[in-house]
């Protein structure tokens, strides 16, 4: 069982595994969002983490201070997600009805004043957080290291928690994406929704129902692409940034084969049987033409379709664009790290004498 | 109470107003060049650039690491060349471990791997490790110098300060 556990863990196959959760919990939302649902889940995930846990390997990087704030993470990402789905079951069942939703009932509506409603309970909040904090800076202590050297880096080298995920995105990227791009568009784009997003469906209560895309979208992106990739930053990679099952000891000495090739490479050598080209834009040709036309042939594709069509006679041509390139850069993460676990692709463009790598 | 009061007029408050700026300016010129001298501090705890490294029959084939820890450098044997390559990871600068079990290089931050010469095989690393200019001085020393680097993608390796023939 424990093998399979750490074969499973291995995100060339967690990684769809966690897809098909995800898709199964979003279709199904009105099954998870009951509370038998969390009663059963709960039932089974408490003796599984405290099995998890039993296992003094796995323990000990539980237990680890850096880690415990990821353990606390995944308890709260749990129950809200799970909150979240409860409360959009219940409005959505009411909208079929033909009734308002939940939060818009009158006693719902009823409006306070700012001070003192407010800014009391936010006087708390800060007094709790900062008594959570001066607790835990008591309890768990930093770890005190040797003096820092230039020339020398801890094994493995962790990301504070908190990038954890964007740590294990720059595995399959350049740092120029997935150290900038990637992370600006991820602001930006945050940024922009309320731009973007002029529905006024959802606003101030819970519906999956009535926001499909926008609660798919964005779910997607933060469970699987952030969440996920933490909880794989944190409990599967040890020394050398080597993956390790949950019950796998951190061995320094684990070999995983592993031989990264460009695409450049699989057209000339593999693919045409000659050498490479000295021209570097004629080598990467291939790269250049699919990562040109996965930016600028495919938005003019999907709003040629039935759907595309439908997004721009509601937000109008320039919000469906730039939600569209948003949408695209997000799914290029998971497309390039499916693309280096089935084929062992190192870059789709690969210009190291320009410093670009895609 | 209006009539004794005294009315700045339109010379004066230019007058107080240039001085303000004046002073405004200064403080912030000050600041400034107080943040850019915090930027040159007196003491300087990084390796030096340039460094001997001992003599060529010093070395066995393969890597040494006697001058990593100081210098931030390995020195390779290879095939009657030796070499001083640049211990940075040319994905995001990290510092790889020399696996002598292995024979590679392997970066702990995102597993980026390189041979003993220095080539990128595994991980996401986007090019070779960088080697530094080697040359022998009039004693028969080697003399390593970090400012100058080449660069494999850019056919620099062949150059003969890149390598020493031994």
């Amino acid at each position: 069982m424990r093998e399979f556990i750490n074969w499973m863990a291995d995100p060339i196959r967690s990684f769809p595994v966690v897809c098909v959760l995800f898709f199964l919990m979003m279709k199904y939302y009105r099954i998870v969002g009951t509370k038998k649902f969390l009663y059963l889940a709960l039932a089974f995930i408490i003796p599984t983490a405290i099995w998890f846990g039993s296992d003094p390997n796995f323990f000990t990087i539980l237990i680890l201070p850096d880690n415990i704030p990821i353990i606390i993470l995944l308890v709260l990402v749990g129950y809200l997600q799970w909150f979240t789905l409860y409360k959009s079951a219940e409005n959505d069942k009411r909208i079929e009805a033909g009734l308002c939703p939940i939060e818009g009932l009158p006693e719902n509506r009823e409006k306070v004043w700012c001070w003192p409603n407010l800014v009391y309970t936010e006087l708390f909040c800060i007094i709790a957080a900062t008594c959570f904090l001066v607790v835990w800076a008591i309890i768990f202590k930093a770890p005190l290291e040797e003096p820092a050297n230039p020339t020398w880096a801890p094994n493995p080298a962790k990301a504070p928690w908190y990038f954890l995920g964007l740590q294990e995105m720059l595995v399959y990227f350049d740092p120029w994406m997935a150290g900038v791009v990637l992370p600006g568009v991820v602001v930006v784009g945050l940024i922009a929704i309320p731009y973007i997003d002029t529905n006024p469906k959802g606003n101030g209560y819970f519906t999956i129902m009535e926001r499909p895309l926008a609660m798919w979208g964005f779910l997607f992106g933060w469970l699987v692409l952030w969440i996920y990739l933490i909880i794989v930053g944190t409990f599967l990679r040890g020394p050398n940034w080597t993956f390790y099952g949950p019950f796998e000891y951190w061995d320094y000495h684990k070999v995983v084969a592993e031989y990264n090739v460009n695409l450049s490479e699989f057209l000339w050598i593999k693919g045409l049987n000659t050498s490479m080209p000295q021209n570097m834009f004629l080598r990467e040709i291939l790269g250049i033409v699919v990562s040109l036309g996965y930016v600028f042939v495919l938005p003019p594709m999907m709003a040629a379709s039935k759907f595309g069509k439908g997004m721009i006679e509601k937000i109008g041509n320039m919000r469906y664009y730039i939600l569209v390139m948003l949408f695209l850069l997000m799914m290029s993460l998971p497309i390039k790290m499916v693309l280096r676990w089935l084929f062992s692709l190192k870059y789709i463009v690969a210009l190291p004498e320009l410093e670009l790598n895609l | 109470m209006s009539a004794t009061r005294k009315h700045l007029n339109r010379r004066e408050f230019f007058s107080y107003l240039t001085v303000a700026w004046v002073a405004f300016g200064a403080a912030c010129a000050g600041m400034a060049s107080l943040a850019f001298r915090f930027s040159y501090p007196n003491v300087n705890f990084e390796p030096e650039m340039e460094f001997l490294a001992g003599t060529p029959d010093m070395y066995e084939e393969g890597v040494d690491e006697r001058y990593k820890n100081g210098f931030g450098v390995w020195m390779v044997k290879q095939e009657g060349k030796l070499f001083a390559l640049s211990n940075i990871c040319t994905h995001l600068g990290c510092i790889p471990n020399w696996l002598p079990a292995e024979l590679k290089f392997k970066c702990p931050c995102h597993g980026s791997g390189y041979y003993t010469s220095g080539i990128n095989f595994e991980g996401p690393a986007p090019r070779p490790l960088e080697r530094y200019k080697i040359n022998l001085t009039a004693e028969g020393k080697i003399k390593v110098d970090k400012t100058k680097l080449y660069r494999y993608e850019k056919g620099q390796w062949d150059n003969p300060n890149a390598f020493l023939s031994v």
